[in-house]
């Protein structure tokens, strides 16, 4: 096992844990301000892959392809509050994960209608194909480093929205005392939409971008939610910083078990075997580190109780 | 007598008239789809009993009916092959005879839920409803990843698992074994909800403090609702597969889990038949929007969210009311 394998692994991981990072990022925001759970957020992370394909396809614009992901899912996101999501705040969790489950029906099955069940391919633009060469000779997927360069500008844009702007000091008033802030005269049925609509865009740029290099179907956006989940459920439900730091966590995880679990059992057994129980253990491996980390923090590395 | 009594009544009956017209008319089919409905309800009545009784929202069920299934599939499979399960310590050989199957179902999908529950139990709310769904998503890894028995390809079993003195390849003989099992788990089920036990839990379930100051443990109740309701989802597992005689990962995925409770919600939560009026209900859906569009499940979605914003009690309650029987 040479090092720059290692290194190219560990890349990945970095990618795979900046793209979890978009999808966590809405739902804790979500669910720190407004307490709901959102099982149709792995549908905006359809959607926003859907219309960058289809605008992808019509003008062959990466570009505008990643825009239209953004306005796709942000306006799906605030119609679905609006008609919807808005009924559910005052309802247990219960509801919420009933109904949000219903919404994912719909949009799936929607969606199904609307393209067709074959997927649909979104082409990595020209500019951003092919290696690059980085230090210690490593070859390295330009368009793989570029979504890490995207999301953690992402990521910085989010962490300064929150605590320099205005809107971010209404945000986190609204997580501690959403009375109080309604008493203040922000209009709080404005700002709940605004939230749930920006954690929306940011799942859907996260599709898009995956999308490019995943082929873009029907049920996409399920296992990353879950996977999302797994994040937030580990760096603390409500927390962004623990969401990024609970995605690359995750993101590292989930990539060097695969790589490195089979590899270890190699030296114990022999190698059909090795490679059939390593990677069993290895899908499994963000969810020991899960229960692992519950174990001794049951409200996450950085959950309030 | 209460009208949610005659109603449980008047469902048991028709669920039993159903197919033995059915029957009567030479429609396998009609039949089949009529044993789905009982196995849904048997999951859901499982289910219920840790959500409705004891407010425990587990979006890991999925986990237990998977376990279930492959309890069947892996036992059948070696009986198929007459290879044994494993030869040591001790040689355990595979088997086709149903009620055996049904032991290690029940006995194998409440180990994982005592597990499972034991681990997501210290947390609460929606911390443990992620967590459940987590714990059903490694075991739908696992599945796929391990290939000792099919991986994500599943196993085909041939011939349905026997029952001494019936022929369970008749659909009508296999739907009163399934029919007599889901009577028996909602007399059983019914019975828990009165005992002293079943009360305490339901007094965690409305205010957990008060609870604990009598000097009652909420953790430990809990804990046995959540096993008790793996066990009994792990047993509609296991007929499942018999029904299909095939088990796939897809058992365990999440939207099986999201299934069952969505039977829960659609018949009533918290009373005891909620779960196969639902259950019925569902098929009954499926049956007809799936005849009318491909789309089907768009109608599901509306009919479910429609449901939840407006029509909390499902069914049950439309029909008669608020009041919850105690039977």
């Amino acid at each position: 096992m040479s090092l720059i394998l290692l290194i190219e692994q560990i890349l990945n991981g970095l990618q795979f844990g900046v793209m979890l990072f978009l999808m966590a990022a809405g739902l804790t925001l979500i669910f720190g301000v407004m307490g709901l759970i959102n099982l149709a957020h792995g549908s905006f992370y359809m959607i926003g892959a859907f219309a960058a394909a289809a605008t992808a396809a019509a003008t062959g614009s990466f570009m505008l392809a990643l825009v239209a992901s953004l306005v796709a899912a942000a306006a799906a996101g605030a119609i679905v509050e609006m008609t919807v999501i808005r009924r559910l705040y005052t309802r247990d969790h219960l509801d919420q994960v009933l109904a949000t489950f219903a919404l994912i029906l719909i949009f799936s099955e929607g969606t199904r209608w609307m393209f067709g069940s074959f997927p649909l391919f979104l082409e990595i633009p020209d500019y951003l194909s092919g290696p690059i060469s980085l230090p210690f000779g490593i070859e390295y997927p330009q368009y793989r480093l570029a979504i890490i360069a995207v999301g953690l500008f992402v990521a910085g844009g989010l962490f300064a929205l929150i605590a320099k702007t205005r809107i971010g000091i209404q945000i986190r008033a609204g997580e501690s005392d959403r009375e109080m802030i309604a008493a203040l005269g922000v209009d709080i049925s404005k700002l709940y939409t605004f939230v749930f609509a920006l954690g929306a865009a940011l799942a859907g740029v996260a599709g898009a971008l995956i999308g490019a290099i995943q082929s873009v179907q029907v049920g996409m956006g399920e296992p990353v939610l879950i996977l999302a989940f797994v994040v937030i459920v580990i760096g603390g439900i409500g927390s962004i910083k623990g969401a990024l730091l609970g995605a690359i966590l995750v993101g590292l995880t989930d990539t060097l078990a695969g790589f490195l679990l089979p590899k270890a059992f190699g030296l114990m057994m022999e190698a059909s075997a090795a490679t059939s129980v390593g990677s069993s253990l290895a899908s499994m491996s963000i969810y020991i580190l899960m229960a692992g980390v519950l174990l001794f923090k049951p409200t996450g590395l950085f959950g309030s109780t | 007598m209460h009208k949610e009594t005659i109603l449980n009544a008047c469902v048991l009956l028709g669920l039993l008239a159903v197919p033995l017209w059915a029957l009567q008319m030479d429609e396998p089919f009609i039949i089949t789809l009529a044993t789905k409905a009982v196995i849904f309800a048997i999951a859901g009545v499982g289910l219920n009993f840790a959500l409705g009784l004891g407010g425990l929202v587990s979006l890991g069920h999925a986990a237990f009916f998977g376990i279930g299934g492959y309890a069947m599939g892996i036992l059948a499979s070696h009986a198929q092959g007459y290879t044994p399960v494993i030869e040591w310590p001790l040689t355990i050989e595979g088997t086709n005879s149903m009620p055996i199957i049904w032991l290690v179902a029940i006995a194998f999908s409440a180990l994982f839920a005592f597990v499972i529950g034991a681990l997501s139990l210290r947390t609460s709310g929606v911390y443990f409803i992620m967590i459940t769904l987590a714990f059903g998503q490694m075991l739908y890894f696992f599945m796929i990843s391990w290939p000792t028995y099919g991986g994500e390809d599943g196993l085909v079993i041939y011939v349905r698992n026997g029952f001494p003195g019936l022929n369970t390849l008749d659909p009508i003989q296999f739907f009163g074994i399934c029919f007599t099992l889901l009577c028996l788990v909602l007399f059983i089920v019914s019975r828990l909800a009165q005992s002293s036990f079943g009360l305490a839990l339901g007094g965690a379930r409305q205010n957990e403090e008060r609870t604990q100051a009598i000097g009652i443990v909420p953790y430990r109740l809990y804990l046995i609702a959540f096993t008790i309701s793996g066990a009994i989802t792990g047993l509609s597992g296991a007929l499942f597969a018999d029904l299909n005689r095939f088990v796939s990962p897809t058992m365990f995925s999440w939207q099986t889990s999201g299934e069952i409770m969505v039977f829960i919600i659609l018949g009533g939560m918290g009373r005891l038949f909620g779960p196969v009026v639902g259950a019925a209900l569902f098929i009954l859906l499926e049956h007809l929007l799936g005849g009318l569009s491909e789309f089907w499940h768009i109608y599901l979605g509306a009919i479910l969210l429609g449901v939840v914003l407006f029509a909390r009690g499902g069914l049950i309650q439309l029909i008669v009311g608020r009041e919850v029987a105690h039977d």
